[in-house]
């Protein structure tokens, strides 16, 4: 059978349709996302109405664009639907082009908004279910409770549109509607998650990574580089921080004693994160620390750290069992990436009996006795800052492959 | 200007591969086990051509071990196994009409470690009997050892029959030479404990090819050393042609796939218009291997033959080319008794680079010598 072709893909709208006033603009934001993130397939023409956006293909193939598709955000489901003239022989052998490649229960679903069409709804109904049961049965069945596919018939003014695949969508906000955050990017498991889920609620995010070379190497740097991009397909692109901690990082082993010196680490990044989260109009911080997970993510511990910045932090990944982390990350496909051995900030220095209760007095003790204050000046003066997408390329040696 | 017809003993390398060598070659000569960037940078590529060697063999990344080649590959397979696995029986498997690399190994074995070896007999058609392979399996058997494709007479080896034998053998591997069948035939690894493969049969460098050992194989080391490719055989990595046979094999593998009914026109062609000659014989079984076709004319040596289509600009062979020194062909010799047949044999190779009127232009000149000196 030749391939089929299908007039547009009608998409809805996931939780913003609850959202009254702001409905408008959220149907705009997500239909320029979801026109940046098909910039490739110039054919598309994006039509919105109150109550879906209709992708019009022109000839474009649906199943190429629908893994795109169900990456962005604010998108409840999506269906191809395929055009034909208001004839009700066209409409059958439409009908049953569209049911021959699947299997299990159907039911038909007529929607006669053209009241002139010669037939009712209930007939048109049977003669199409007729039609695919004498073709496809026993593959195909009729179950009007609980059907696999539901074939809807919308019979128009000029046209009857059909359609039988709903996909289910990414679901969430479509992102940028709900402002902007500082991900806290660590190379580990945890934070690609806590940045996907953040953009997820329609916030869009940038990252800031702390570089501790030469103790850390450039490949864990890449490998940094190479989970933002994994995660910049939610949102076509986004900005990397790349912050240099060495200084910092040295002058708290320096002075701390050793068993402090995670804590004190942590809030030097939060430091740093907010004052650079204030500088790019980020409203938030986010991390991917997980209660309990090592010491200094005991509450004490988170405690004792975010004393030091008065910018809320989203934890999405705060009450997430590491199980529950890994699947996400294997969903979005960024544990493979995360699991590569490379050394962090983080797991470099590591104490050997780190404090699991940290005193908030103790930490302010030594900033009191210690001015780290040039330390951070000197990292936000030399933030480095890289613009990734999907398609970046960390090297140019593909034609080797 | 010489038409080439031996492309089961070596091939041109494809440009895109060699222009992806030089670049290796300029940009990363760096020795991929230094720890400085630039050495890093290399070793990425490297593994990064050994993951997608990987998957497109389906097997692990961790199951591909980079060669200097197919030979190489052999005598890992077939020594390894001897020297790790004697504790379980010094008893192995093959046929009579191995490749030299596999064949003079198991001698060697013979030789120095008294291992016992089973030679199984190929039939008419080039290939083993089954039952005959079950009657020779032993306990003491550690290693059956069978070539995928027969490099003169193009024969398809059994490997579906055979993996299903071996695997009711858990202390036996099997290892398959697939030289020549990686891009002349549609093959399947699974099942298969080691096979072995060369790039310069495919359009690649000489000095390349990869030995798949999966991960559950345990071998002995053959070139001791550093500890490049797992240990199994030292010596500083020939970065960029492991670098580039990921590409060597993607190309070979897509040529395969776009020029495979090609190939077949002109087997069947060349097969039609030989046997439309007196005296000649196909030497090369009705199902074989496309690329190869054997025949033998039974009033001329292979040598006269050969000297004779050379002068008539075409270059073919009368046997495996790393046996060319003696004056038969081993393996036709082991498929048929007739003394002209197996003095007159000549394999052609055929590529999807040759046209139609390649083939055209050497029937006619097999015709012409037959009528001159046969």
């Amino acid at each position: 059978m030749a391939k089929l072709v299908y007039e547009y893909i009608l998409i809805r709208f996931g939780e913003l349709t609850t959202k009254g006033k702001n409905k408008i603009e959220f149907i705009r934001k997500l239909a320029n996302n979801m026109k940046s993130a098909l910039s490739n397939y110039p054919d598309l023409v994006f039509e919105r109405t109150r109550d879906h956006i209709y992708v019009h293909l022109n000839g474009t193939d649906p199943d190429e664009i629908s893994p795109i598709l169900k990456n962005i955000f604010g998108i409840r489901s999506f269906a191809k639907t395929l055009k034909v003239d208001n004839d009700i022989e066209a409409i059958v052998k439409a009908a049953k082009d569209i049911m021959e490649d699947k299997e299990g229960t159907f039911k038909v679903i007529t929607k006669r908004a053209n009241k002139k069409f010669q037939l009712r709804s209930d007939s048109i109904n049977r003669m199409i279910a007729g039609e695919i049961l004498r073709n496809f049965a026993p593959t195909l069945t009729v179950d009007v409770h609980n059907p696999d596919y539901k074939l809807i018939v919308e019979i128009r003014e000029k046209n009857t549109y059909l359609m039988a695949e709903t996909i289910l969508g990414a679901q969430g906000f479509p992102v940028g509607v709900g402002g902007k955050a500082m991900l806290m990017l660590s190379g580990g498991i945890d934070s690609p998650v806590a940045g996907y889920l953040t953009m997820k609620r329609g916030v869009e995010i940038e990252c800031i990574h702390y570089t501790s070379m030469p103790y850390t190497s450039l490949e864990s740097l890449n490998k940094v580089k190479e989970l933002a991009r994994l995660i910049s397909v939610y949102q076509g692109q986004i900005n990397l921080h790349i912050i240099p901690f060495t200084n910092t990082q040295m002058e708290i082993y320096r002075v701390c004693d050793e068993s402090y010196a995670i804590t004190m680490m942590r809030r030097m990044m939060y430091r740093l994160a907010q004052r650079l989260a204030e500088k790019n109009n980020c409203l938030a911080i986010v991390n991917g620390e997980s209660i309990g997970q090592v010491a200094s993510q005991t509450l004490e511990s988170i405690g004792a750290i975010s004393e030091v910045v008065d910018m809320p932090i989203i934890r999405p990944c705060a009450t997430l069992d590491k199980l529950e982390i890994i699947n996400i990350a294997k969903e979005i496909n960024t544990y493979e990436t995360s699991i590569l051995p490379y050394e962090d900030c983080c797991t470099i220095f590591t104490p050997k009996n780190p404090v699991i209760r940290p005193k908030k007095e103790k930490c302010r003790w030594y900033e009191e006795k210690y001015d780290f204050e040039p330390f951070l000046q000197e990292a936000l003066e030399n933030v480095e800052t890289v613009i990734i997408n999907p398609s970046t390329k960390f090297d140019d040696d593909e034609d080797l492959f | 200007m010489y038409t080439y017809f031996d492309y089961s003993s070596t091939t041109p390398v494809n440009d895109a591969v060699l222009k992806a060598y030089f670049k290796v070659l300029k940009e990363y000569f760096v020795n991929s086990q230094s720890i400085y960037p630039r050495g890093i940078e290399v070793n990425k590529l490297m593994e990064k051509s050994r993951e997608k060697t990987a998957s497109l063999l389906g097997v692990l990344a961790k199951e591909v071990i980079f060669t200097s080649s197919g030979s190489e590959a052999n005598n890992l397979a077939v020594k390894g196994t001897a020297l790790k696995r004697s504790r379980y029986g010094k008893h192995i498997i093959s046929t009579n009409v191995e490749h030299s690399s596999v064949e003079n190994s198991l001698k060697w074995l013979e030789k120095y470690l008294d291992f016992e070896v089973t030679y199984l007999p190929v039939n008419q058609d080039g290939v083993i009997e089954i039952n005959d392979l079950i009657k020779a399996l032993r306990k003491d058997t550690i290693l059956v050892t069978i070539m995928y494709v027969n490099n003169e007479s193009g024969a398809i080896m059994p490997i579906e029959e055979i993996k299903k034998i071996v695997r009711k053998h858990p202390n036996c591997y099997l290892h398959c030479d697939c030289v020549q069948a990686v891009g002349k035939i549609d093959f399947d690894l699974r099942d298969i404990d080691m096979a072995s493969i060369s790039a310069h049969k495919i359009y690649g460098l000489k000095g390349s090819g990869v030995l798949i050992k999966k991960q559950h194989v345990q071998l002995a080391e053959v070139i001791s050393g550093g500890n490049q490719e797992y240990a199994l055989r030292g010596g500083t990595s020939n970065a960029a042609a492991n670098i580039v046979f990921y590409k060597t094999l993607r190309l070979a593998l897509e040529a395969f796939k776009s020029a495979g009914d090609k190939i077949k026109q002109y087997h069947d062609y060349l097969i039609q218009g030989l046997k439309k000659l007196d005296k000649v014989l196909i030497n090369s079984p009705e199902d074989g291997c496309y690329s190869v076709v054997n025949f033998s004319c039974l009033t001329i040596t292979s040598q006269v033959m050969m000297n004779a289509l050379s002068l008539k600009g075409f270059e073919v062979s009368a046997t495996s080319t790393c046996d060319s020194t003696t004056a038969v062909s081993r393996v036709i010799s082991k498929m048929f008794q007739d003394e002209d047949r197996i003095k007159g044999t000549i394999r052609v190779s055929i590529s999807h680079l040759h046209t139609l009127e390649d083939i055209n232009r050497l029937l006619l000149a097999i015709k012409e010598c037959i009528e001159d000196y046969g």
